[in-house]
């Protein structure tokens, strides 16, 4: 989302301030949309979720949720927390230590006269799978129960926005796992703007509709999973998704038109080389998904575009996933790609061993090294 | 046994640790929130009464309540009566001495407390006010009781203070603390024994409570 949305609808976040935390961020999301905010630690995730929640309030900027505008700082609007019914379930969860299960819910509910209010929370325990626990203080409760506590009190308010502040953090793998998957199905039935702070970005490519990527406070940019993992905008925002395979290389001018020189190869790309002039040095990104390797058994068939000979640097087994490591001559960062398992023994891949790849041309994803603007959206090939 | 300086005793202390309780709580939270660079100035104030001999402390307050000084002149003219060797003095005193121990366990017990709690308190729809009442009183209720118990505690066994401001007025200054040292003036070693077995339980199941209370706190917190 480059430009934010027109209507009154979901969230829309516009922040800034020079210190002392530094924000210069901007996003959006819709009801029903989940955004997950991705960035190191020291970003500013968790910041921004604080500034929208009403726990701070930057220099500058506004808020507006559901139509309603509950933070300009122009204006010197800045509504409390307590007006702007959001729901946020912090890292540590943050339930009343001395209330029991029902009782932390209920403490949400004050919009419902008393006498509903424990039937409510009980409802609430219903909806995450802790039904016949209303009575548990948070310390009998396990980290994963405390979670969907912290989750049922969050929702029990009726929020008009659901604030997630790294939710799984603090859970084992199994736990994780499974409290990921009820969040999932939980989503189906809300129709209210999610945003999830995280800084794994596995589970923020599994669980979110659009990411959004931040470093220093500032939100470099925002897409679909896939949009960033194929097109990150900058060699900035591709380290920061941890994406291996960026290089530089030149233009070069040949009979069949521009090609990018990558050292003795001169490589074919689907779009971005037109209007660069012959010499100008870019930067660019191959997906791990784009390389190909060529099977030894049949070496004439297939695809044969961008044909590249390294040597393999390192082959790692990861169980039924392979990671290999291929080293081409002149330069210093080396191709990353997965393969299965299976297919790396059949090639016969080995350390040391000469192979054959193809770098599709429809991957190849040229970025300047300095600002590139975004391409359009209908210059992406997928 | 001196029934009646038992009895001026219990009500000094238990007027005292009732009086501080809410300006101990409201100063403790202030003092455990507070980010002023005067926060450690303000800290050292509320603590000075324990590093000051009690007979400076109370030759300062014997002072300060004389009819020629402000605040005795004003409650001499408000009250018609004296400030020094009057119950009212010694109860002045006895508040000022204690401000360390009623303030300092509930300052403790708030800056245990999780800002997330208040946050999400928040957060939940709760006023600043009902989050008070509801989420931050019943977790530093433990510091609370400890306030209460050591300055009760404290007061029943201060000396020197109330000597300096009070003197030893049969019914209306003369404490048990002060009591006992008469009585081994007089060589009544037999009434003084019971009077400080008095004190001694006394203290004993102050402290003991108060770390009653600092076990239980301790799951709490997590």
């Amino acid at each position: 989302m480059h430009h934010p949305q027109g209507g009154h609808t979901g969230l829309e976040v516009d922040l800034a301030q020079a210190g002392p935390i530094p924000l210069k961020a901007r996003f959006a999301c819709r009801p029903g949309e989940l955004l997950a905010l991705v960035g190191p630690s020291g970003s500013g995730k968790s910041t921004l979720l604080r500034a929208i929640a009403g726990l701070y309030a930057p220099a500058s900027g506004t808020v507006h949720c559901g139509g309603e505008r509950w933070f300009d700082a122009e204006q010197g609007v800045v509504w409390s927390p307590q007006r702007r019914r959001v729901g946020l379930v912090f890292q540590d969860y943050a339930l009343f230590p001395h209330l029991d299960a029902a009782d932390n819910i209920a403490t949400a509910l004050g919009h419902l006269p008393r006498r509903e209010r424990r039937l409510r929370a009980a409802h609430w325990l219903e909806r995450v799978n802790l039904e016949g626990l209303e009575r548990r203080l948070p310390r009998e409760l396990s980290g994963g129960q405390r979670q969907r506590v912290a989750l049922a009190r969050a929702l029990a308010r009726e929020p008009q926005v659901l604030l997630l502040d790294e939710p799984f953090s603090a859970v084992d793998q199994v736990t994780r796992r499974r409290l990921q998957h009820e969040l999932v199905q939980l989503r189906e039935r809300l129709n209210i703007p999610i945003v999830l702070v995280t800084h794994d970005l596995n589970e923020a490519s599994a669980l979110a509709d659009r990411l959004c990527v931040l470093h220093g406070g500032r939100t470099l940019q925002q897409g679909t999973p896939s949009e960033l993992f194929r097109r990150p905008d900058s060699p900035e925002v591709a380290r920061l998704l941890d994406r291996p395979n960026i290089f530089s290389g030149r233009v070069v001018d040949t009979a069949q038109g521009l090609r990018l020189g990558w050292g003795e190869w001169c490589l074919e790309v689907a779009a971005g080389l037109e209007g660069l002039d012959e010499g100008a040095r870019v930067t660019w990104y191959l997906p791990e998904s784009d390389i190909v390797l060529q099977r030894r058994d049949r070496p004439s068939r297939g695809v044969r575009e961008n044909l590249v000979t390294a040597r393999v640097d390192e082959l790692l087994v990861l169980g039924g996933q392979s990671s290999v490591t291929l080293r081409v001559p002149h330069e210093s960062q080396p191709l990353r790609f997965d393969i299965s398992t299976h297919a790396a023994r059949r090639n016969g891949l080995a350390q040391g061993a000469w192979v054959n790849v193809s770098l599709l041309a429809a991957g190849i994803h040229l970025m300047q090294a300095d600002k590139l603007p975004a391409l359009p959206a209908d210059d992406h090939p997928d | 046994m001196d029934a009646l300086a038992l009895v001026v005793s219990l009500k000094l202390a238990l007027l005292t640790s009732l009086l501080l309780l809410a300006p101990g709580i409201w100063l403790g939270r202030r003092l455990a929130h507070s980010r002023s660079r005067w926060r450690p100035l303000s800290e050292s104030l509320v603590a000075l009464p324990l590093v000051m001999p009690p007979t400076v402390m109370g030759f300062y307050l014997m002072l300060a309540f004389s009819a020629d000084a402000p605040l005795g002149g004003t409650w001499q003219a408000l009250t018609g009566t004296s400030l020094n060797f009057s119950f009212s003095g010694i109860l002045l005193a006895s508040l000022v001495v204690n401000i360390p121990f009623a303030v300092q366990p509930i300052q403790r017990a708030f800056e245990a407390l999780p800002d997330h709690l208040r946050e999400a308190a928040w957060c939940s729809g709760l006023s600043t006010w009902r989050t008070f009442l509801a989420i931050e009183l019943p977790l530093v209720m433990p510091g609370v009781i400890s306030a209460l118990a050591l300055t009760f505690a404290h007061t029943l066994g201060e000396f020197g203070v109330i000597l300096m401001v009070g003197g030893a007025i049969d019914g209306e200054t003369r404490t048990l603390a002060i009591s006992i040292y008469d009585h081994v003036q007089a060589f009544d070693e037999g009434a003084a024994g019971v009077m400080s077995a008095l004190l001694l339980v006394v203290s004993f199941v102050t402290i003991a409570v108060v770390y009653g209370l600092a076990a239980r706190h301790r799951w709490r917190g997590r």
